[in-house]
Protein backbone atom coordinates (compact mmCIF):
# COMPACT_ATOMS: atom_id res chain seq x y z
CA UNK A 1 0.00 0.00 0.00
CA UNK A 2 2.91 2.24 0.95
CA UNK A 3 4.91 1.29 -2.41
CA UNK A 4 1.61 2.07 -4.20
CA UNK A 5 1.04 5.49 -2.60
CA UNK A 6 4.72 6.18 -3.15
CA UNK A 7 4.85 5.29 -7.10
CA UNK A 8 1.55 7.72 -7.47
CA UNK A 9 3.20 10.76 -5.66
CA UNK A 10 5.98 10.57 -7.60
CA UNK A 11 4.44 9.87 -10.65
CA UNK A 12 1.81 12.64 -10.42
CA UNK A 13 4.74 15.21 -9.01
CA UNK A 14 6.28 13.99 -12.44
CA UNK A 15 3.27 14.82 -13.78
CA UNK A 16 2.55 18.38 -12.74
CA UNK A 17 6.18 19.65 -13.58
CA UNK A 18 5.74 17.91 -17.02
CA UNK A 19 2.41 20.55 -17.50
CA UNK A 20 4.48 23.65 -15.45
CA UNK A 21 8.09 23.88 -16.41
CA UNK A 22 7.28 24.09 -20.66
CA UNK A 23 4.66 26.39 -20.25
CA UNK A 24 6.75 28.39 -17.97
CA UNK A 25 9.71 28.29 -21.02
CA UNK A 26 7.24 28.82 -23.46
CA UNK A 27 6.02 32.15 -21.43
CA UNK A 28 10.00 33.29 -20.89
CA UNK A 29 10.18 32.52 -24.88
CA UNK A 30 7.30 35.08 -25.03
CA UNK A 31 8.85 37.37 -23.14
CA UNK A 32 12.49 36.68 -23.71
CA UNK A 33 12.36 37.04 -27.40
CA UNK A 34 10.15 40.34 -27.44
CA UNK A 35 12.72 41.91 -25.41
CA UNK A 36 15.60 41.29 -27.65
CA UNK A 37 13.05 42.22 -30.56
CA UNK A 38 12.26 45.65 -28.73
CA UNK A 39 8.96 44.50 -27.96
CA UNK A 40 7.19 44.07 -25.00
CA UNK A 41 5.55 40.39 -25.69
CA UNK A 42 1.96 39.87 -23.92
CA UNK A 43 0.66 42.46 -21.64
CA UNK A 44 -3.04 41.79 -20.98
CA UNK A 45 -4.06 38.20 -19.91
CA UNK A 46 -3.69 37.33 -16.45
CA UNK A 47 -3.40 41.27 -15.77
CA UNK A 48 0.43 41.22 -14.60
CA UNK A 49 2.36 41.31 -17.79
CA UNK A 50 0.65 38.75 -19.55
CA UNK A 51 1.90 36.13 -17.47
CA UNK A 52 -1.86 33.75 -18.49
CA UNK A 53 -0.76 34.32 -22.01
CA UNK A 54 -0.51 30.43 -22.67
CA UNK A 55 -2.98 29.86 -20.58
CA UNK A 56 -5.60 31.82 -22.68
CA UNK A 57 -3.50 30.37 -25.58
CA UNK A 58 -4.83 26.74 -23.85
CA UNK A 59 -8.42 27.43 -23.42
CA UNK A 60 -8.30 28.47 -27.66
CA UNK A 61 -6.57 25.53 -28.76
CA UNK A 62 -9.36 23.50 -26.81
CA UNK A 63 -12.50 25.48 -28.18
CA UNK A 64 -11.11 25.17 -31.86
CA UNK A 65 -12.82 22.40 -33.94
CA UNK A 66 -10.70 19.01 -34.37
CA UNK A 67 -10.83 18.89 -37.82
CA UNK A 68 -9.25 15.45 -40.09
CA UNK A 69 -8.71 15.66 -43.74
CA UNK A 70 -10.89 13.12 -45.68
CA UNK A 71 -7.95 11.51 -46.72
CA UNK A 72 -6.23 11.09 -44.32
CA UNK A 73 -5.10 8.29 -42.49
CA UNK A 74 -7.42 8.78 -39.49
CA UNK A 75 -6.21 6.36 -36.89
CA UNK A 76 -2.26 7.34 -37.16
CA UNK A 77 -3.25 11.35 -37.51
CA UNK A 78 -5.28 11.63 -34.25
CA UNK A 79 -2.49 9.35 -32.35
CA UNK A 80 0.57 11.21 -33.68
CA UNK A 81 0.58 14.22 -31.41
CA UNK A 82 0.15 11.47 -28.79
CA UNK A 83 3.53 10.03 -29.74
CA UNK A 84 5.00 13.37 -30.01
CA UNK A 85 4.50 14.44 -26.47
CA UNK A 86 4.36 11.08 -23.94
CA UNK A 87 8.04 10.38 -24.54
CA UNK A 88 9.37 13.61 -22.96
CA UNK A 89 6.79 12.50 -19.80
CA UNK A 90 8.53 9.11 -19.76
CA UNK A 91 12.31 10.88 -19.79
CA UNK A 92 11.33 13.37 -16.91
CA UNK A 93 10.51 10.22 -14.69
CA UNK A 94 14.36 9.24 -14.69
CA UNK A 95 15.70 12.87 -14.99
CA UNK A 96 17.38 12.96 -11.29
CA UNK A 97 17.13 16.56 -10.24
CA UNK A 98 18.95 16.01 -6.90
CA UNK A 99 20.96 13.81 -4.83
CA UNK A 100 18.71 11.75 -2.57
CA UNK A 101 16.61 9.10 -3.29
CA UNK A 102 13.46 11.22 -3.39
CA UNK A 103 14.38 13.19 -5.93
CA UNK A 104 14.01 11.56 -9.21
CA UNK A 105 10.93 10.24 -10.35
CA UNK A 106 12.53 6.71 -11.13
CA UNK A 107 16.13 5.00 -10.86
CA UNK A 108 16.59 3.77 -14.12
CA UNK A 109 19.78 1.54 -14.18
CA UNK A 110 20.40 2.17 -17.65
CA UNK A 111 19.13 5.29 -17.70
CA UNK A 112 21.08 6.94 -20.88
CA UNK A 113 20.36 4.26 -22.57
CA UNK A 114 16.32 4.47 -21.61
CA UNK A 115 16.30 8.40 -22.15
CA UNK A 116 17.84 8.51 -25.77
CA UNK A 117 15.95 5.54 -26.69
CA UNK A 118 12.59 7.54 -25.31
CA UNK A 119 13.41 10.96 -26.81
CA UNK A 120 14.12 9.38 -30.29
CA UNK A 121 10.51 7.72 -30.05
CA UNK A 122 8.95 11.63 -29.79
CA UNK A 123 9.93 12.31 -33.45
CA UNK A 124 7.99 9.38 -34.63
CA UNK A 125 4.92 11.91 -34.12
CA UNK A 126 6.00 14.02 -36.55
CA UNK A 127 6.99 11.40 -39.03
CA UNK A 128 3.58 9.76 -38.23
CA UNK A 129 2.22 13.08 -38.53
CA UNK A 130 3.70 14.07 -41.46
CA UNK A 131 2.66 10.59 -43.34
CA UNK A 132 -0.54 10.25 -42.38
CA UNK A 133 -1.85 14.13 -43.01
CA UNK A 134 -2.02 13.20 -46.95
CA UNK A 135 -0.78 16.77 -47.46
CA UNK A 136 2.42 17.52 -49.38
CA UNK A 137 3.70 19.93 -47.32
CA UNK A 138 3.13 17.13 -44.48
CA UNK A 139 4.80 15.12 -46.29
CA UNK A 140 8.06 17.35 -46.93
CA UNK A 141 7.92 18.39 -43.67
CA UNK A 142 7.86 14.26 -42.13
CA UNK A 143 10.71 13.59 -44.65
CA UNK A 144 12.81 16.30 -43.50
CA UNK A 145 12.30 15.06 -39.83
CA UNK A 146 13.54 11.96 -40.85
CA UNK A 147 16.69 13.31 -42.14
CA UNK A 148 16.93 15.27 -39.35
CA UNK A 149 16.56 12.43 -36.96
CA UNK A 150 19.14 10.36 -38.79
CA UNK A 151 21.57 13.11 -38.70
CA UNK A 152 21.10 14.14 -35.49
CA UNK A 153 20.55 10.72 -33.32
CA UNK A 154 24.47 9.97 -34.14
CA UNK A 155 26.58 12.71 -32.30
CA UNK A 156 24.21 12.81 -29.47
CA UNK A 157 24.80 8.86 -28.90
CA UNK A 158 28.38 9.95 -29.30
CA UNK A 159 28.40 13.12 -26.87
CA UNK A 160 26.26 10.65 -24.01
CA UNK A 161 28.19 7.74 -24.60
CA UNK A 162 31.72 10.09 -24.16
CA UNK A 163 29.86 10.95 -20.09
CA UNK A 164 29.10 7.17 -19.88
CA UNK A 165 32.62 6.15 -20.45
CA UNK A 166 34.22 9.06 -18.14
CA UNK A 167 31.83 7.88 -15.77
CA UNK A 168 31.78 4.19 -16.01
CA UNK A 169 28.38 4.06 -15.38
CA UNK A 170 25.22 4.72 -17.31
CA UNK A 171 23.21 5.15 -14.75
CA UNK A 172 22.32 8.89 -14.28
CA UNK A 173 22.55 9.08 -10.59
CA UNK A 174 25.36 6.99 -11.06
CA UNK A 175 27.06 9.66 -13.73
CA UNK A 176 26.52 12.28 -11.01
CA UNK A 177 28.02 10.85 -8.38
CA UNK A 178 31.02 10.21 -10.19
CA UNK A 179 31.15 14.07 -11.36
CA UNK A 180 33.98 16.35 -10.52
CA UNK A 181 34.15 19.90 -11.83
CA UNK A 182 37.31 19.11 -14.01
CA UNK A 183 34.47 17.18 -15.70
CA UNK A 184 33.52 20.15 -17.39
CA UNK A 185 36.54 21.52 -19.45
CA UNK A 186 36.89 17.63 -20.28
CA UNK A 187 33.30 17.20 -21.83
CA UNK A 188 32.90 20.74 -22.97
CA UNK A 189 33.27 19.27 -26.62
CA UNK A 190 30.67 16.70 -25.93
CA UNK A 191 28.52 19.08 -24.15
CA UNK A 192 28.28 21.38 -26.87
CA UNK A 193 28.08 18.60 -29.82
CA UNK A 194 24.97 17.16 -27.36
CA UNK A 195 23.11 20.17 -27.28
CA UNK A 196 23.61 21.28 -30.50
CA UNK A 197 22.09 17.71 -31.67
CA UNK A 198 19.25 18.25 -29.27
CA UNK A 199 18.31 21.09 -30.49
CA UNK A 200 18.33 19.63 -34.24
CA UNK A 201 16.34 16.95 -32.78
CA UNK A 202 13.70 19.16 -30.94
CA UNK A 203 13.21 21.17 -34.24
CA UNK A 204 14.34 24.29 -32.38
CA UNK A 205 15.03 26.84 -34.61
CA UNK A 206 17.66 27.57 -36.39
CA UNK A 207 17.45 24.00 -36.98
CA UNK A 208 13.61 24.14 -37.91
CA UNK A 209 13.62 23.01 -41.48
CA UNK A 210 10.98 20.40 -40.71
CA UNK A 211 8.16 22.60 -39.51
CA UNK A 212 10.00 26.16 -41.63
CA UNK A 213 6.76 27.66 -41.30
CA UNK A 214 7.57 30.00 -44.35
CA UNK A 215 8.70 27.69 -46.64
CA UNK A 216 5.86 24.20 -45.97
CA UNK A 217 3.59 25.94 -43.46
CA UNK A 218 4.70 23.89 -40.30
CA UNK A 219 5.32 21.10 -42.42
CA UNK A 220 3.95 17.81 -40.65
CA UNK A 221 1.81 19.44 -38.22
CA UNK A 222 -0.25 22.19 -41.23
CA UNK A 223 -3.52 20.25 -41.29
CA UNK A 224 -3.84 19.71 -37.40
CA UNK A 225 -5.88 22.36 -34.99
CA UNK A 226 -6.94 23.05 -32.06
CA UNK A 227 -5.88 20.61 -29.59
CA UNK A 228 -3.62 18.15 -31.32
CA UNK A 229 -1.78 21.12 -32.42
CA UNK A 230 -1.44 22.34 -28.76
CA UNK A 231 -0.22 18.81 -27.97
CA UNK A 232 2.42 18.81 -30.50
CA UNK A 233 3.84 22.47 -29.69
CA UNK A 234 3.39 21.70 -25.92
CA UNK A 235 5.55 18.68 -27.28
CA UNK A 236 7.87 21.60 -28.21
CA UNK A 237 8.56 23.29 -24.97
CA UNK A 238 8.47 19.66 -23.16
CA UNK A 239 11.67 18.54 -25.14
CA UNK A 240 13.27 21.87 -24.56
CA UNK A 241 12.75 21.07 -20.78
CA UNK A 242 13.90 17.32 -21.19
CA UNK A 243 16.87 18.43 -23.25
CA UNK A 244 18.54 21.11 -20.97
CA UNK A 245 17.69 18.49 -17.77
CA UNK A 246 19.51 15.81 -19.95
CA UNK A 247 22.34 18.27 -20.88
CA UNK A 248 22.76 19.52 -17.14
CA UNK A 249 22.47 16.20 -16.05
CA UNK A 250 25.26 14.74 -18.47
CA UNK A 251 27.57 17.42 -18.46
CA UNK A 252 27.02 20.79 -16.48
CA UNK A 253 26.86 18.65 -13.10
CA UNK A 254 23.72 18.24 -12.26
CA UNK A 255 22.97 18.84 -8.37
CA UNK A 256 26.88 19.73 -7.62
CA UNK A 257 27.76 23.72 -7.35
CA UNK A 258 29.92 25.92 -5.62
CA UNK A 259 29.20 26.42 -1.80
CA UNK A 260 27.66 23.35 -1.01
CA UNK A 261 24.81 21.69 -2.16
CA UNK A 262 23.12 20.15 1.19
CA UNK A 263 20.01 19.79 0.37
CA UNK A 264 19.65 22.64 -1.99
CA UNK A 265 20.83 20.23 -5.26
CA UNK A 266 17.59 20.53 -6.95
CA UNK A 267 17.73 24.17 -7.04
CA UNK A 268 21.09 23.94 -9.00
CA UNK A 269 19.84 21.11 -11.27
CA UNK A 270 16.74 23.57 -12.20
CA UNK A 271 18.92 26.99 -12.20
CA UNK A 272 21.09 25.13 -14.80
CA UNK A 273 18.15 23.62 -16.86
CA UNK A 274 16.61 27.45 -16.61
CA UNK A 275 20.12 28.81 -18.18
CA UNK A 276 20.16 26.25 -21.07
CA UNK A 277 16.58 27.20 -21.72
CA UNK A 278 17.45 30.28 -21.79
CA UNK A 279 20.01 29.76 -24.21
CA UNK A 280 18.09 27.94 -26.50
CA UNK A 281 15.50 30.42 -26.71
CA UNK A 282 18.69 32.64 -27.26
CA UNK A 283 19.57 31.29 -30.38
CA UNK A 284 15.81 31.13 -31.57
CA UNK A 285 15.94 34.76 -31.46
CA UNK A 286 19.78 35.34 -32.96
CA UNK A 287 20.04 32.77 -35.93
CA UNK A 288 18.22 32.21 -39.14
CA UNK A 289 17.25 28.94 -40.36
CA UNK A 290 19.57 26.71 -41.95
CA UNK A 291 19.57 25.38 -45.11
CA UNK A 292 18.57 21.73 -45.46
CA UNK A 293 21.94 21.08 -47.10
CA UNK A 294 24.07 23.10 -44.37
CA UNK A 295 22.44 21.41 -41.45
CA UNK A 296 23.19 17.82 -42.81
CA UNK A 297 26.98 19.55 -43.75
CA UNK A 298 27.46 20.23 -39.73
CA UNK A 299 25.64 16.87 -38.57
CA UNK A 300 27.99 14.86 -41.02
CA UNK A 301 31.19 16.60 -41.27
CA UNK A 302 31.11 18.58 -37.64
CA UNK A 303 29.48 17.38 -35.03
CA UNK A 304 30.27 13.65 -35.57
CA UNK A 305 33.89 14.42 -36.13
CA UNK A 306 34.32 16.28 -32.74
CA UNK A 307 31.94 13.73 -30.87
CA UNK A 308 34.30 10.93 -31.99
CA UNK A 309 37.59 13.18 -30.88
CA UNK A 310 35.61 13.56 -27.80
CA UNK A 311 35.23 10.04 -26.90
CA UNK A 312 38.86 9.85 -28.18
CA UNK A 313 39.87 12.18 -25.57
CA UNK A 314 37.77 11.15 -22.71
CA UNK A 315 39.23 7.26 -23.31
CA UNK A 316 42.82 8.95 -23.39
CA UNK A 317 42.11 10.68 -20.46
CA UNK A 318 40.32 7.67 -18.59
CA UNK A 319 43.26 5.72 -19.55
CA UNK A 320 45.65 7.98 -17.95
CA UNK A 321 44.04 8.47 -14.57
CA UNK A 322 43.24 5.24 -13.65
CA UNK B 1 41.12 42.51 -58.58
CA UNK B 2 42.31 41.58 -55.22
CA UNK B 3 44.44 44.71 -54.47
CA UNK B 4 41.68 47.09 -54.83
CA UNK B 5 39.92 45.22 -51.80
CA UNK B 6 40.70 46.33 -48.60
CA UNK B 7 43.11 44.23 -47.01
CA UNK B 8 41.01 41.71 -44.33
CA UNK B 9 42.07 40.64 -41.18
CA UNK B 10 41.91 37.41 -40.44
CA UNK B 11 38.80 36.20 -38.80
CA UNK B 12 38.46 34.45 -35.96
CA UNK B 13 35.84 31.28 -37.04
CA UNK B 14 32.39 31.62 -35.33
CA UNK B 15 32.78 35.45 -34.36
CA UNK B 16 29.82 36.10 -36.55
CA UNK B 17 28.09 33.86 -34.65
CA UNK B 18 28.87 35.82 -31.27
CA UNK B 19 28.16 38.92 -32.83
CA UNK B 20 24.85 37.90 -33.33
CA UNK B 21 24.20 36.61 -29.85
CA UNK B 22 25.57 39.81 -28.57
CA UNK B 23 23.18 42.16 -30.66
CA UNK B 24 20.57 40.35 -29.25
CA UNK B 25 21.33 40.07 -25.47
CA UNK B 26 22.29 43.96 -25.75
CA UNK B 27 18.62 44.78 -27.13
CA UNK B 28 16.83 42.69 -24.45
CA UNK B 29 18.55 45.02 -22.11
CA UNK B 30 17.54 48.01 -23.65
CA UNK B 31 14.09 49.59 -23.16
CA UNK B 32 11.68 48.34 -26.13
CA UNK B 33 10.23 50.88 -28.29
CA UNK B 34 6.20 49.27 -28.10
CA UNK B 35 3.90 52.06 -27.55
CA UNK B 36 0.62 50.77 -25.13
CA UNK B 37 -1.11 53.33 -27.09
CA UNK B 38 -4.25 52.55 -25.00
CA UNK B 39 -2.86 52.71 -21.85
CA UNK B 40 -0.69 55.47 -22.41
CA UNK B 41 -1.48 58.74 -25.23
CA UNK B 42 1.14 58.91 -27.58
CA UNK B 43 3.45 62.30 -27.42
CA UNK B 44 2.51 63.54 -30.93
CA UNK B 45 4.91 65.57 -32.72
CA UNK B 46 3.91 69.83 -33.11
CA UNK B 47 1.52 70.50 -35.85
CA UNK B 48 -0.14 66.55 -35.76
CA UNK B 49 -2.65 66.54 -37.82
CA UNK B 50 -5.20 64.98 -35.85
CA UNK B 51 -9.06 66.77 -36.43
CA UNK B 52 -9.86 70.07 -38.29
CA UNK B 53 -11.16 72.61 -35.46
CA UNK B 54 -13.36 75.53 -36.41
CA UNK B 55 -13.00 78.95 -34.67
CA UNK B 56 -16.76 80.07 -36.43
CA UNK B 57 -16.53 83.85 -34.85
CA UNK B 58 -13.38 84.10 -37.61
CA UNK B 59 -15.59 82.43 -40.65
CA UNK B 60 -16.91 85.06 -43.05
CA UNK B 61 -18.52 82.47 -45.61
CA UNK B 62 -16.30 82.90 -47.95
CA UNK B 63 -16.34 79.38 -49.10
CA UNK B 64 -12.56 79.16 -49.96
CA UNK B 65 -11.86 75.88 -48.04
CA UNK B 66 -14.78 74.47 -49.11
CA UNK B 67 -13.28 75.05 -53.50
CA UNK B 68 -9.89 74.92 -52.59
CA UNK B 69 -10.60 71.21 -51.01
CA UNK B 70 -9.28 68.18 -52.91
CA UNK B 71 -11.46 65.91 -52.37
CA UNK B 72 -14.80 68.23 -51.50
CA UNK B 73 -15.44 67.13 -48.45
CA UNK B 74 -16.66 70.20 -46.72
CA UNK B 75 -19.85 71.38 -46.63
CA UNK B 76 -21.13 75.14 -45.94
CA UNK B 77 -24.39 76.66 -45.64
CA UNK B 78 -25.35 79.88 -45.30
CA UNK B 79 -27.36 82.97 -45.68
CA UNK B 80 -27.65 86.67 -45.69
CA UNK B 81 -28.72 88.99 -42.98
CA UNK B 82 -29.26 92.69 -43.16
CA UNK B 83 -28.07 94.65 -40.66
CA UNK B 84 -29.60 98.07 -40.35
CA UNK B 85 -27.57 101.28 -40.59
CA UNK B 86 -25.10 101.69 -38.10
CA UNK B 87 -26.02 105.65 -37.64
CA UNK B 88 -28.55 107.81 -38.91
CA UNK B 89 -29.24 107.90 -42.64
CA UNK B 90 -26.47 105.50 -43.22
CA UNK B 91 -27.14 102.34 -45.92
CA UNK B 92 -27.97 99.13 -44.54
CA UNK B 93 -25.44 96.28 -44.58
CA UNK B 94 -25.76 92.98 -45.55
CA UNK B 95 -23.86 90.15 -44.23
CA UNK B 96 -23.21 86.06 -44.06
CA UNK B 97 -24.48 83.97 -41.26
CA UNK B 98 -23.15 80.27 -41.31
CA UNK B 99 -25.91 77.67 -40.89
CA UNK B 100 -23.99 74.61 -41.65
CA UNK B 101 -20.23 73.77 -41.61
CA UNK B 102 -19.11 70.60 -41.75
CA UNK B 103 -16.27 67.89 -42.85
CA UNK B 104 -17.20 64.53 -43.94
CA UNK B 105 -13.93 63.13 -42.42
CA UNK B 106 -14.29 59.66 -44.18
CA UNK B 107 -13.61 61.58 -47.20
CA UNK B 108 -10.69 64.44 -45.80
CA UNK B 109 -7.18 63.58 -46.37
CA UNK B 110 -5.78 65.89 -44.17
CA UNK B 111 -4.01 67.97 -46.34
CA UNK B 112 -4.27 70.67 -44.86
CA UNK B 113 -4.88 72.82 -47.57
CA UNK B 114 -8.31 74.32 -46.26
CA UNK B 115 -6.46 75.72 -43.33
CA UNK B 116 -3.81 76.77 -45.32
CA UNK B 117 -6.20 78.73 -47.37
CA UNK B 118 -8.44 80.34 -44.63
CA UNK B 119 -7.48 84.01 -44.80
CA UNK B 120 -9.40 84.56 -41.38
CA UNK B 121 -7.85 82.13 -39.23
CA UNK B 122 -11.20 79.98 -38.96
CA UNK B 123 -9.46 76.68 -39.17
CA UNK B 124 -7.21 74.96 -36.96
CA UNK B 125 -5.09 71.39 -36.83
CA UNK B 126 -5.59 69.67 -33.27
CA UNK B 127 -3.98 67.13 -32.51
CA UNK B 128 -7.12 64.75 -31.56
CA UNK B 129 -7.27 61.77 -33.27
CA UNK B 130 -9.78 59.49 -31.31
CA UNK B 131 -12.50 59.60 -33.34
CA UNK B 132 -13.10 56.57 -34.82
CA UNK B 133 -16.85 55.44 -35.90
CA UNK B 134 -18.63 51.86 -36.39
CA UNK B 135 -20.75 53.86 -39.67
CA UNK B 136 -18.48 55.38 -41.73
CA UNK B 137 -21.74 58.47 -41.69
CA UNK B 138 -21.06 59.37 -38.81
CA UNK B 139 -17.70 60.58 -39.61
CA UNK B 140 -19.09 63.64 -40.65
CA UNK B 141 -19.00 65.90 -38.24
CA UNK B 142 -20.87 69.04 -37.63
CA UNK B 143 -20.48 72.73 -36.28
CA UNK B 144 -20.91 72.17 -33.01
CA UNK B 145 -18.44 69.22 -33.20
CA UNK B 146 -16.25 70.94 -34.94
CA UNK B 147 -15.78 74.15 -32.39
CA UNK B 148 -15.84 71.56 -29.39
CA UNK B 149 -12.13 70.38 -31.21
CA UNK B 150 -10.87 73.70 -31.58
CA UNK B 151 -10.77 73.81 -27.46
CA UNK B 152 -7.81 71.21 -28.54
CA UNK B 153 -5.82 72.86 -30.28
CA UNK B 154 -2.59 74.10 -29.16
CA UNK B 155 -0.68 77.00 -28.75
CA UNK B 156 1.63 77.42 -31.70
CA UNK B 157 4.55 75.78 -31.49
CA UNK B 158 7.90 78.47 -30.62
CA UNK B 159 9.85 79.17 -33.66
CA UNK B 160 12.89 77.65 -34.28
CA UNK B 161 16.48 79.73 -32.85
CA UNK B 162 17.02 81.81 -35.68
CA UNK B 163 14.13 81.50 -37.47
CA UNK B 164 12.65 85.07 -40.15
CA UNK B 165 10.12 87.06 -37.43
CA UNK B 166 6.46 85.97 -38.84
CA UNK B 167 4.89 88.15 -41.32
CA UNK B 168 2.22 89.59 -38.58
CA UNK B 169 5.19 90.36 -36.04
CA UNK B 170 7.04 92.35 -38.65
CA UNK B 171 4.25 94.39 -39.85
CA UNK B 172 3.34 95.33 -36.58
CA UNK B 173 6.82 96.31 -35.17
CA UNK B 174 7.09 98.33 -38.84
CA UNK B 175 3.69 100.23 -38.12
CA UNK B 176 4.44 101.01 -34.48
CA UNK B 177 8.27 102.01 -35.08
CA UNK B 178 6.64 104.25 -37.36
CA UNK B 179 4.16 105.75 -34.96
CA UNK B 180 6.90 106.09 -32.52
CA UNK B 181 9.13 108.00 -34.71
CA UNK B 182 6.91 110.24 -35.75
CA UNK B 183 5.56 110.47 -32.21
CA UNK B 184 9.42 111.56 -31.31
CA UNK B 185 9.48 114.11 -34.45
CA UNK B 186 6.18 116.00 -33.02
CA UNK B 187 7.90 116.24 -29.18
CA UNK B 188 11.26 117.53 -30.36
CA UNK B 189 9.33 120.49 -32.34
CA UNK B 190 7.46 121.99 -29.19
CA UNK B 191 5.42 124.03 -31.79
CA UNK B 192 4.49 122.29 -34.41
CA UNK B 193 3.65 125.57 -36.36
CA UNK B 194 3.85 123.81 -40.14
CA UNK B 195 2.23 120.38 -39.61
CA UNK B 196 3.51 119.70 -43.17
CA UNK B 197 6.22 116.81 -42.30
CA UNK B 198 7.83 116.84 -45.46
CA UNK B 199 10.67 119.25 -44.20
CA UNK B 200 12.19 116.81 -41.95
CA UNK B 201 14.52 118.40 -39.48
CA UNK B 202 18.03 118.03 -40.20
CA UNK B 203 19.17 117.92 -36.03
CA UNK B 204 16.75 114.77 -35.71
CA UNK B 205 17.98 111.56 -38.11
CA UNK B 206 16.24 109.47 -36.18
CA UNK B 207 12.99 111.18 -36.66
CA UNK B 208 12.18 109.41 -40.02
CA UNK B 209 9.91 111.12 -42.34
CA UNK B 210 6.97 109.34 -42.71
CA UNK B 211 6.47 111.22 -46.26
CA UNK B 212 7.84 108.56 -49.06
CA UNK B 213 8.10 111.53 -51.60
CA UNK B 214 11.03 112.42 -50.43
CA UNK B 215 13.76 109.39 -51.22
CA UNK B 216 16.76 110.56 -49.43
CA UNK B 217 14.51 110.90 -45.78
CA UNK B 218 12.82 107.78 -45.97
CA UNK B 219 13.03 105.44 -42.69
CA UNK B 220 15.23 103.33 -44.74
CA UNK B 221 17.06 105.65 -47.13
CA UNK B 222 17.31 108.27 -44.18
CA UNK B 223 19.35 106.41 -42.37
CA UNK B 224 22.13 105.10 -44.72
Amino acid sequence: MNDALDVAVRLVVVFVVFLVLPLVVGQTEHKVMAHMQGRLGPMYAGGFHGWAQLVADGVKFAQKEDVVPAAADRRIFQLAPAVALLPYLLVLVAVPIGPSEGAVGQVVDAGIFFVLAVMGVGVLGSLMAGWASANKFSLLGGLRTAAQLLAYELPMLLAAASVAMAAGTVSLPGILNAFHWWWLPWQIVGALVFFVAGLAELQRPPFDMPVADSEIIFGAYTEYTGLRFALFLLAEYAGIVVLCGLTTVLFLGGWHGPWGADGLGWVWTLLKTAVLAFVVIWLRVSYPRLREDQLQKLAWTTLIPLALAQIALTGIVKVAIS
Amino acid sequence: MSESLPPTRPRIPGSGLAKGLAVTLRTMTKKTVTAQYPDVQPELPPRSRGVIGLFEENCTVCMLCARECPDWCIYIDSHKETVPAAVEGGRERSRNVLDRFAIDFSLCMYCGICIEVCPFDALFWSPEFEYAETDIHELTHERDKLREWMWTVPAPPALDPGAEEPKEVAAARKAADKLAAAQAAASATPDPATPDPATPDPATPDAASPNPATPDSGPEGGRA
